[in-house]
Formats: structure tokens, C-alpha cells, sequence
């Protein structure tokens, strides 16, 4: 059995878990954080995306152990109370999804994505970007333009605030 | 997955002793092949040595016209390094391309070349650049390090502690990947330097990564795509499965070649 320690969304837990668990299985059983999904569990699909010490990670795809220590941020520790992170509030404007399965590895990859492109984002990189996360439902057009809405916005907001 | 006992190395020392005392141990760096082959039960190590807290394994340099990579930069931070960009930004265009974001944040440069995916884009890289394989015990030469299918000159206990090349005159890296797993179909890697080309293609053959001697020597004389007009590899030895057929992998051998030697002279 392994003693797990790590920070999620900003608190401290603490489990003895065996060594194999998933880091997703982690989040979703002894956290009860069921907003981070499993959708494929061969690596492929991305419903399990994570922040790990700040990276957008497969959370399906590396041991809870592996991530002691770390500072972990899943889907639910984006929003500030009730008031929606922008991406979350671009995708709800943009009907980024349909079923919703996938939304909170899209929102995930989103924001690791829109931290590594300061600068801005266009269609092409969007879409390349998204080559680890599937949606089988809105043939992705809608989670681009939200992506690309919440990017826009946000650098507004950051250039608002310099 | 089976059951495993997890352990954290925090120096290369400690992770080959933990190993040596485990019965059928293995290392992992960012796990991102070892994890999902667990999953499947293909593979059952008894013992996990965890690597990536270890900070010998880690950075990039460039010194003296000597590339070093250490076995535990990620895909993403050799992709993204703005120093190897300037100086061989073939190697982070490959880097760049490897699976996906999340994969690129976890995956390691040390894990890819000792798993020796005969898909895997690194070992191309490693065996055109005439890289060095630093080990805990030893350097190897590229050239004898990638040995077979998924098999490389490394022993049981020993680690890939970082790899090292000299910067190259050009380099170019073209792939063609699978459209569902992003692992190369066939992907060349073009390099050129004053005394000759070297020319490495992973994906297609059926004993690995492998060098094609008639296209480096047509590009020796003429490092451009016109030297490569008509030249072939036979399909022999390439790969035949589901996804492509030796001959199909025979041709998009010269079409990525032609496309690597392009992007090299930029």
C-alpha cells in the first residue's frame, strides 16, 4: 500500500491506497471528484484530462503515487463559486458540447493550452492542440470556437488588468 | 493492472539499487507506454522505480557545439527548449509531434529510446544524429544501442542517464502518422554534417528503427530532394499489418525522406 499526499484544487488530502491506483480512480473514488471521467482507460481519449504541478496531464495514465506530493487541479476547482472559469462560460455561450462526456478533459486541455499560447491562438493550432481529446458528439466546431472565444477574452481581461 | 510495489528514486544510485533489489522490477520515467501496457496486463513488474524526481536526469544543454539531453526531459520541455530550437530545431519539431499535449507533459526522451518502439520517432533521431547513449554504467553509440523490436544493448539494471550529439550541419524530420494512434507509419530523419548524411527511418521496418545507405549516398553527393528522384527502399523488411502494407510503407519511406530533406533546408 502506498501513503498518498497531494493538493486538490488548493486542499490537502491525504490516502493509503494500493500502488496501482490510477491517479483517476483516486480522484473519483476516495475524493468523490467525479467531474474527471474515464472514457476509452487506453490513453486515447482525454475525458480524464488533470492539471498536475500546473501541465494537463492523462489523469488514467499515471499512478495516484506518482502524483503524491504534486498539486493537482481537476474540472471542479476551476470555477470561483458560482461565477464560471472563462472557458467553462465559453463553452457553455458556444454550445461547446453535446452530451457533455468529454467537456471536462476539453475544458482541461483548453486552459493548459491557452496558458502555453500567451500570444493567442488561431483555428489550426486549436485543432492540433486537441489531438489528444475526443468528442464523438459536436464534430468539434463549437468546442474550437469556445476555445478560441475564451482565449480572446481572456487575454482581453489580462491586457484590461496590465 | 496487477498489483506492483511503487518506489521514488531521487538519484540514479538509489534507483538502480532499488532495482537490483526488486525480483522483476522495472523503471519508469513518464510511463506513458509502461502505464497502459500495465493496464492491459501485458506487462506485471513486481517493483515501479519512479524516475521523475531524480534531477540528474533532467535539462537541456548546449555547450561547445555538444547537444545533451537528459533521459528525463519530457517531450514537451525538448520540443520547447528555445536554446535546442535554435541549434537543431529539427529535434524539437519531432518532439513536438510525439502523441499528444498530455503525452508530451508526462513522456520522456530516456523512456522512448529504451522502450525502442519500432513506431517510436526518437530512435530515428538518435540513430541519424549519431547520438551517444549515456547510460549508469557506460556511453553507447546509437548505432549499437538499437538492437531489435522493443529491444536495445541496455542490461536489466542499467539506466539511460542522458543522450548527447553533435549539432548537426541540417537536419530534417518527416513523419507520416497514424491517423488514429500518432505513431509514425514510417518517419525519416534526414541529417547532414561535412563528411556525409546519415539517414534513419522508423515506423516501417520489421526489426526497427534502420539506416537507408542508397539514399544517403545519392544525398552525400547532392544534399537536395532531386537527388532522391526515383530512389526506393524495397519492401522487404518493412512492416505489412493493418494499417499499412510493406510495399504502401515502402513508398511513403522515399516521400517522407524527400519531405525531411526539404524541411532541413528550410
Amino acid at each position: 500500500m502506498a501513503d498518498v499526499s497531494m493538493t486538490v484544487n488548493g486542499r490537502k488530502v491525504s490516502a493509503t491506497v494500493e500502488d496501482r491506483t490510477l491517479l483517476v480512480h483516486f480522484l473519483r473514488e476516495e475524493q468523490r471528484l467525479t467531474g474527471t471521467h474515464v472514457g476509452c482507460d487506453t490513453s486515447q481519449c482525454g475525458a480524464c484530462v488533470v492539471h498536475v504541478d500546473g501541465k494537463a496531464v492523462k489523469s488514467c495514465t499515471m499512478l495516484a503515487a506518482q502524483a503524491s506530493g504534486s498539486e493537482v487541479v481537476t474540472i471542479e476547482g476551476l470555477a470561483n463559486g458560482s461565477e464560471l472559469h472563462p472557458v467553462q462560460a465559453a463553452f457553455k455561450e458556444h454550445h461547446g458540447l453535446q452530451c457533455g462526456f468529454c467537456t471536462p478533459g476539453m475544458i482541461m486541455a483548453a486552459v493548459d493550452m491557452i496558458r502555453r499560447y500567451p500570444q493567442g491562438l488561431d483555428e489550426k493550432t486549436v485543432r492540433e492542440e486537441l489531438e489528444g481529446n475526443i468528442c464523438r458528439c459536436t464534430g468539434y466546431q463549437n468546442i474550437v470556437k469556445a476555445i478560441l472565444a475564451a482565449s480572446a477574452s481572456m487575454r482581453g481581461d489580462a491586457a484590461r488588468a496590465a | 493492472m496487477y498489483q506492483t510495489n511503487y518506489h521514488r528514486a531521487s538519484s540514479i544510485d538509489e534507483a538502480t539499487a532499488i532495482l537490483a533489489g526488486a525480483e522483476d522490477g522495472k523503471f519508469v520515467a513518464g510511463g506513458q507506454t509502461l502505464i497502459p501496457t500495465m493496464k492491459q496486463r501485458l506487462a506485471a513488474p513486481s517493483d515501479l522505480v519512479d524516475l521523475r524526481h531524480i534531477g540528474d536526469l533532467k535539462g537541456v544543454s548546449v555547450e561547445n557545439g555538444e547537444v545533451r539531453i537528459g533521459a528525463g526531459a519530457t517531450h514537451a520541455e525538448v520540443a520547447g527548449d528555445s536554446t535546442l530550437g535554435t541549434v537543431s530545431p529539427a529535434i524539437c519539431h519531432l518532439a513536438a509531434h510525439i502523441g499528444d499535449p498530455h503525452v508530451r507533459h508526462m513522456g520522456t526522451i530516456g523512456g522512448s529510446i529504451a522502450n525502442n518502439d519500432p513506431a517510436a520517432d526518437y530512435p530515428a533521431a538518435m540513430l541519424a544524429l549519431s547520438a551517444t547513449v549515456h547510460t549508469s554504467k557506460r556511453d553507447i553509440a546509437a548505432d549499437d544501442f538499437f538492437v531489435g523490436l522493443f529491444e536495445t544493448a541496455l542490461e536489466e539494471d542499467e539506466l539511460i542517464t542522458a543522450v548527447s550529439f553533435t549539432i548537426p550541419e541540417k537536419a530534417g524530420y518527416a513523419k507520416f502518422p497514424n491517423p488514429a494512434s500518432r505513431y509514425a507509419l514510417a518517419g525519416v530523419f534526414v541529417v547532414k554534417r561535412p563528411d556525409g548524411v546519415r539517414v534513419a527511418v522508423t515506423g516501417a521496418g520489421e526489426d526497427g528503427v534502420f539506416r537507408v545507405a542508397p539514399f544517403e549516398d545519392a544525398l552525400s553527393d547532392t544534399f537536395d530532394v532531386s537527388a532522391l528522384e526515383g530512389a526506393a527502399v524495397p519492401a522487404d523488411g518493412l512492416m505489412s499489418d493493418i494499417h499499412a502494407s510493406a510495399e504502401y510503407r515502402a513508398n511513403l519511406v522515399a516521400v517522407m525522406a524527400k519531405r525531411a530533406v526539404e524541411a532541413a533546408n528550410g
